[in-house]
């Protein structure tokens, strides 16, 4: 299985390489780039230093006891990449390929990004190397995750708003693709997800690994076993096959992704692109995606720019498909009430990407019983949505009725 | 019906020149009206483009053709009825695509139904070859010819690889970037078709960027088609109405198919 994906970049049928002819140049080089730096210790040397000193890793694993008692008897560990520099998981997939980007020659990057995490581990990458940045952003994205254009820009990228088509994460990828064909001699694309045409899936993924690895170390320390079960929330799909992938070969932990359903997927206002969508082609590689019966991509909602995207990584769809993993959708009220329960029940704000996580894990733990062990990937903090979370919870909450936490406990 | 086209030209010692609009823009009528108001204005081969929602190789100009062709409810079976009404003025008819819609519509489908509305040839921008082999097996079974893109950053072998799943004539993109009128036409573009004329016997047609009778010209000298979208796009845009757009377009296909014929260096 991890043999995967084969040498053109096939997991099964899905994957591969769907670009302009003018990009195939660059993935060649970059695959060769990439093949060359796993090969030589110092690039692995240098990585691993910078996670350590820079990042902050391993990142811990909090035994989440008081989470735990909303879960009918399951325990809840959080794998906290909340608390990595920049505040989440991107930043492992984000240094990997800046310092490529550096072996490979090129002086500038591009990124897209949807909650603005990837483009604050971008821009963050950029100027501890000394890299020109750029980062697009769909404009939707710009208003909901101001405080992090913010911080891109005082970390000294160029934030540029992008206000065509949806004006959210797929339109931020579209213009960084064509940012890149007319600049890729002196550009490296830092894909943020393991989404996109072959080498990135599988490069990205190979970054985000250590999230798995650390994960298994720490949960054998802790419990003397494998897990019972490991959930993640599925954007792209980067953290939850970074905390996957360790995991595949292990058939006695089950696999859950958890995608946003928005407003229900029934109401056709989500992004549950494994959950509801079809197989197609979007952003260089096929795989699932949410589409109309023309092969259109389809208008996609969730509360978490992180997570709304119509399209995911090819992997998943492979291991959706082989029966693997399993994916589910959670409601944006559904996320927002995990929300709140972890916040009132850890002192952890999470990122409304990770609530999705949260919400799916609890109930998981009802299913799977007392006594069984779920990892959550925590990918990301919540200071980016403190402003969106006030606003929803003051819709539900009459300022009067804040004294107790136990509605958010009830969960 | 292509290779026909390229072989009238070249009989005549010029270019062929290539036409290109979404189908659906300015809308469903004036698209086939501008369509043929290109042909008796001289243009040898038009292309429809096949509205998408996400079109990576596409400049600001394309994509405001194209989300306006979309919001007026432009599909799949729109562009095939497109096709039909315009392979009827005599001239052979491609359509441009992205790759998901025919995925989505059925490769075999697609190639079967465009051949049957009159259609001659698919030119699809973000197939590679390594990923065309049940599109090839289709248009080879529908008689349609699959035509896809060289760049200036593609190597040698890919040329040969490339052009080996070509047929009716290769499509060279002139400079690295996307759609859109320039300037300048691309300096690497006579290098290209010359790298590809060493490993095909096709004709090579030059897109991305041409905008006027003399960029027209200048691109005669060295490739065998000369591809004009953008501007066509971009008169239509600039119009304060459908039939002044239409008249826009006929002055400029008459600029270029004069252009062509000129071949200044
Ligand atoms: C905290 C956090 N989690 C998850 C995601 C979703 O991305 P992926 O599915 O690639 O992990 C994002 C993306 O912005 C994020 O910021």
């Amino acid at each position: 299985m991890s043999s995967l994906p084969d040498e053109t970049g096939h997991f099964g049928s899905y994957g591969g390489r769907f670009v302009p002819e003018a990009l195939m140049a660059a993935l060649d080089e970059l695959e060769q780039a990439y093949a060359d730096a796993r090969a030589d210790p110092s690039f692995g040397a240098e990585l691993a230093e910078l996670h350590r000193s820079y990042t902050g890793r391993p990142s811990p694993l909090t035994d989440a006891t008081r989470l735990s008692r909303h879960t009918g008897g399951a325990r809840i560990l959080l794998k906290r990449e909340d608390l990595n520099h920049t505040g989440s998981h991107k930043i492992n997939n984000v240094l990997g390929q800046a310092l490529l980007t550096r072996r490979m020659g090129k002086p500038r990057v591009i990124a897209e990004t949807g909650a603005g995490q990837h483009g604050v581990a971008t821009a963050t990458a950029a100027a501890l190397l000394g890299l020109e940045c750029v980062v697009y952003m769909g404009e939707e994205d710009t208003v909901r995750q101001a405080l992090n254009v913010a911080r891109m820009r005082l970390l000294g990228a160029d934030v540029v708003p992008v206000t065509i088509g949806s004006r959210t994460l797929k339109d931020a990828i579209n213009e960084a693709m064509r940012d890149w064909v007319s600049t890729v001699d002196t550009t490296h694309y830092l894909l943020g997800t393991v989404a996109g045409p072959h080498p990135f899936p599988v490069m990205v993924r190979d970054f985000q690994a250590i999230v798995g690895q650390e994960t298994r170390a720490q949960v054998m320390e802790l419990t003397g076993g494998l897990p019972d079960a490991i959930a993640a929330c599925v954007g792209g799909g980067s953290n939850a096959i970074g905390i996957f992938h360790e995991f595949i070969g292990d058939e006695s932990v089950g696999l859950y992704g958890f995608e946003a359903a928005g407003d229900g997927v029934s109401t056709g206002r989500h992004a549950a692109t494994l959950f509801a969508g079809s197989p197609g082609v979007l952003h260089g590689a096929r795989s699932y995606l949410l589409q109309d019966a023309d092969g259109q991509t389809a208008v996609t909602h969730s509360i978490s720019a992180g997570l709304d995207y119509p399209g995911v990584g090819p992997e998943h769809a492979w291991l959706k498909d082989t029966g693997r993993a399993q994916y589910d959708g959670v409601t944006d009220a559904e996320a927002m009430e995990a929300f709140r329960l972890l916040c009132r029940t850890e002192g952890i704000i999470p990122a409304i990407e990770s609530a999705h996580a949260v919400y799916g894990a609890v109930q998981l733990g009802r299913r799977l019983g007392p006594g069984t062990v779920i990892v959550v990937n925590l990918s990301g903090r919540g200071d980016k949505d403190v402003d969106t979370a006030a606003r929803w919870f003051d819709v539900l909450d009459p300022p009067a009725d804040t004294t107790a936490g136990a509605p958010g406990e009830q969960m | 019906m292509i290779a026909a086209a390229f072989e009238r030209a070249r009989s005549e010692h010029r270019s062929a020149l290539i036409g290109y609009l979404p189908a659906g823009f300015p809308s469903a009528t004036g698209c086939v009206r501008a369509l043929r108001a290109m042909v008796e204005a001289g243009v040898d081969i038009v292309e429809v483009g096949l509205p998408y929602s996400d079109p990576l190789m596409d400049g600001p100009t394309i994509q405001a053709a194209v989300d306006q062709a979309l919001s007026a409810g432009t599909g799949t079976r729109e562009v095939l009825a497109t096709v039909g009404e315009v392979a009827h003025s005599g001239v052979p008819v491609l359509v441009m695509t992205y790759w998901n819609p025919v995925e989505r519509y059925g490769v075999e489908r697609f190639a079967n139904e465009l051949a049957a509305a009159g259609g001659s040839g698919v030119i699809t921008p973000d197939l590679t070859p390594e990923e065309a082999g049940p599109w090839l097996a289709a248009c080879a079974e529908a008689r349609l010819d699959p035509v896809l893109l060289v760049a200036p950053s593609s190597t040698d072998a890919r040329l040969v690889k490339i052009t080996a799943r070509c047929r009716g004539f290769v499509y060279a993109a002139s400079t690295m970037g996307v759609t859109g009128a320039r300037t300048a036409v691309s300096t690497v573009a006579p290098g290209l078709v010359a790298r590809v004329r060493k490993v095909s016997e096709l004709p090579v047609a030059v897109g991305l960027g041409v905008s006027s009778g003399a960029q027209a010209a200048g691109v005669a000298s060295y490739a065998d088609g000369v591809i004009v979208g953008s501007a066509f796009v971009q008169v239509l845009l600039d119009a304060p109405d459908e039939d002044s757009g239409i008249r826009a377009v006929s002055t400029l296909a008459a600029d270029l198919a004069e252009g062509v014929r000129r071949r200044s260096p």
